[in-house]
């Protein structure tokens, strides 16, 4: 237990450290970096809750994919950092008191909640028992079962918006030179290669 | 909990048609030349087989759920999906004249038109919070495509981006409504949220989150106050895509409106009234009012559409049996009339330019007698003028509203509509009094003449045998109080 306990202390400690180094970093690529420690802690954080699932996806999803392509972001547009950040203190007042308001409102939110008593009774998908099934396993029964709908509209939404971004962007543009691979690999010696004997001092 | 062959038979419209869409998209990607008039042609097809499905699947009980309750058929549903098929398929047909002319037909428009399709069918029939939300995605996606789909206009794509962005601004506010009433409700089936909300007391937290739900549904049947992107994107768009926003999608967000405010939110009758009864007198007096300045046809329709939900939200603001079979008829009379003034104005070409400007239209009763008369007609019955089609829409609508004791909304109705009656019967003056113009282009083209001529026969002749849709429109709404 006590181990546990420990571990999750360490894993929340590195995470608020990284998260006050992703906005104080002076360099934006630092920034991000410093945002990918946050996601590793978090993805540790989860896995210390049984969340085994979660903890991989954030991993995969989030330092793989949104982590790579704000780096890419940023390194590709020459924002100046410095300059964006020149009226921070000067707005520090005023930003620190919508965040007390958010605060406050969130506890206002979390002292006041109140479920109607027939929520519980009434969920769609209580969660399995975890000792029986693992939380890909349980994930799975019900994104491929009870929401097998839902998932597979959900695919025709993203259907449609890559036809969509086909069909307002592409522009066949004429006289471009394609790499045809297949006429590349059927392309046999014999029809463009002739060798031919040279008589010596003869010439062809 | 599996998947059994009674939930596959019951979603059977809507499987052919998403089926039939990818199919037709592979077939106009490897099909080289003519690849958009064929995939249009098949599409029409498709369309014409998912209407015959859609009036034949009929579950024995007259109401059945499947997919665990997510999918939802009765003949409240069945009603909405014929409407909405024979607007798009009709929409579609008279697509195609105008695309060619224009040299843009291609033929990724039928697919998105199917795919839209596709997310009306899902709106209709759904029967959960998330069924919801991704059938108003799938469809709204597909129209913010179309609407930018004359990607080298810049008014066109001005337009698609307008949408978009306010469509996402109402796609949000409609998710943060339903995480509220999943949030105090626990569910977000409508059966299970109707039930909960039968036998509590619903908190105040729950009633924000409808106001939510209803915002971002007003806002894709463009109600005042969430109306400001419809002149715009209406004028914008390339005019058969504004024919098509007009119909199809709207009678869809009325169908599901109209579901989700009388099923899962029945009980809550009190808290919702109030609010549709504002929707539908501000759009009533706005989309009367606005109108009045437009130059441009498609603006003027633009607002013509604002005031027309006005009057369709009236039946829905009684809230009872007959309320909503007058909404249901008046959506009916509505498609008839878009889809013949939307024929005309797919019409108007100048020596092969398009036009759409009101004095455009001057003198068209000297140049072409005929298109002058059929817009004339559907202009009186847009106002409202007996024995047209369109005054009885309003009749029933309003007569369920003094039934139900709702005599100011009543007279807001009656009022706007006089005030209405202005402008389109300015139309009707360009074209009779005033000076010639130049003469549009004819002839107009086979298809858009059929269409014309069935949509005026419709609205002139409605009042000889109204029974079979008012029968109609009586028994879909009796199956939502049961």
């Amino acid at each position: 237990m006590i181990i546990q306990g420990l571990v999750f202390y360490l894993f929340a400690a590195l995470a608020i450290a990284g998260g006050v180094l992703v906005i104080s970093a002076k360099n934006p690529v630092h920034s991000v970096l410093w945002l990918i420690v946050v996601f590793f802690n978090a993805a540790g954080l989860f896995l210390l809750q049984g969340a085994e699932f979660l903890a991989m996806v954030l991993v995969v999803v989030y330092v793989g994919a949104v982590a790579v392509l704000f780096l890419f972001v940023v390194m590709m547009l020459d924002i100046n950092f410095v300059q964006l950040r020149q009226g921070f203190l000067h707005y520090l007042p005023s930003g620190a008191l919508v965040g007390i308001v958010l605060l406050v409102e969130l506890a206002v939110v979390l002292v006041g909640w109140a479920v109607s008593g027939e929520a519980p009774k009434s969920l769609a998908a209580p969660a399995p028992e975890l000792a029986k099934m693992t939380n890909t396993e349980a994930l799975g029964h019900i994104l491929y079962t009870q929401y097998l709908y839902l998932f597979q509209a959900s695919g025709v939404v993203l259907l449609i918006a890559m036809i969509g971004s086909i069909l307002l962007t592409l522009r066949h543009r004429p006289g471009t030179r394609h790499q045809n691979i297949s006429r590349q690999v059927d392309r046999h010696p014999k029809d463009t290669l002739e060798i031919r004997k040279v008589p010596s001092g003869g010439g062809i | 909990m599996s998947l059994a062959m009674s939930d596959l038979t019951l979603a059977l419209p809507e499987l052919f048609l998403a089926g039939a869409a990818m199919l037709l998209l592979m077939l106009g990607v490897f099909r080289k030349e003519d690849s958009a008039r064929v995939v249009l042609v098949l599409a029409l097809l498709v369309l014409t087989v998912t209407l015959v499905l859609a009036y034949g699947v009929t579950p024995k009980t007259g109401r059945a759920t499947s997919f665990g309750g997510l999918f939802l058929v009765d003949d409240f549903t069945r009603f909405a999906k014929v409407l909405v098929l024979v607007a798009t398929a009709f929409t579609l047909a008279i697509s195609r004249t105008w695309m060619e002319k224009e040299e843009i037909a291609r033929f990724e428009y039928p697919v998105l038109v199917l795919f839209a399709t596709l997310g009306m069918l899902m709106m209709i029939s759904a029967n959960d919070l998330m069924a919801l939300y991704l059938g108003l995605e799938t469809q709204s996606l597909a129209l913010y495509v179309m609407a930018a789909y004359h990607r080298d206009n810049a008014r066109s794509t001005e337009s698609g981006l307008k949408y978009f962005v306010l469509g996402a601004l109402a796609s949000g506010l409609l998710l943060y409504g339903a995480s509220l009433v999943y949030g105090f409700v626990g569910a977000t089936n409508f059966e299970t949220i109707a039930k909960a909300l039968a036998s509590h007391h619903a908190p105040q937290g729950l009633i924000i989150g409808l106001a939510f739900l209803v915002a971002g549904l007003a806002f894709k049947v463009a109600a005042v106050p969430f109306h400001m992107w419809t002149p715009d994107v209406y004028e914008g768009a390339p005019t058969p895509v504004t024919a098509f926003f007009a119909i199809g999608p709207k009678i869809a967000a009325f169908a599901l409106l109209v579901r989700v405010l009388t099923g899962p939110f029945g009980p809550m009758v009190e808290a919702w009234q109030q609010l549709v009864v504002f929707l539908a007198a501000a759009s009533m007096i706005v989309g009367a009012f606005a109108a009045i300045g437009q130059t441009n046809i498609k603006r003027l329709m633009a607002y013509s559409s604002i005031g027309h939900a006005g009057y369709a939200l009236v039946g829905l603001a009684v809230g009872n049996r007959e309320g909503i079979s007058g909404l249901l008829l008046y959506l009916a009379i509505y498609l008839a009339m878009n889809l013949g003034t939307f024929g005309i104005i797919l019409a108007m070409r100048v020596k092969g330019r398009a036009v759409e400007g009101i004095s455009d239209l001057a003198g068209l009763a000297r140049t072409s007698p005929m298109m002058a008369l059929m817009l004339a007609v559907f202009m009186f019955s847009m106002a409202g003028i007996p024995p047209l089609a369109g005054f009885f829409g309003k009749l029933y609508v309003f007569l369920a509203a003094v039934n139900a004791g709702h005599i100011i909304l009543a007279l807001i109705g009656v009022l706007s509509s006089a005030v209405a009656a202005y402008y389109y019967l300015r139309i009707v003056k360009v074209m009779y009094f005033d000076e010639p113009a130049e003469a549009l282009d004819r002839p107009i083209g086979p298809t858009l003449a059929v269409v014309l001529a069935g949509s005026l026969v419709f609205i002139v002749f409605f009042f000889l045998v109204p029974s079979p849709l008012v029968g109609g429109a009586e028994h879909a709404a009796s199956v939502l109080f049961h």
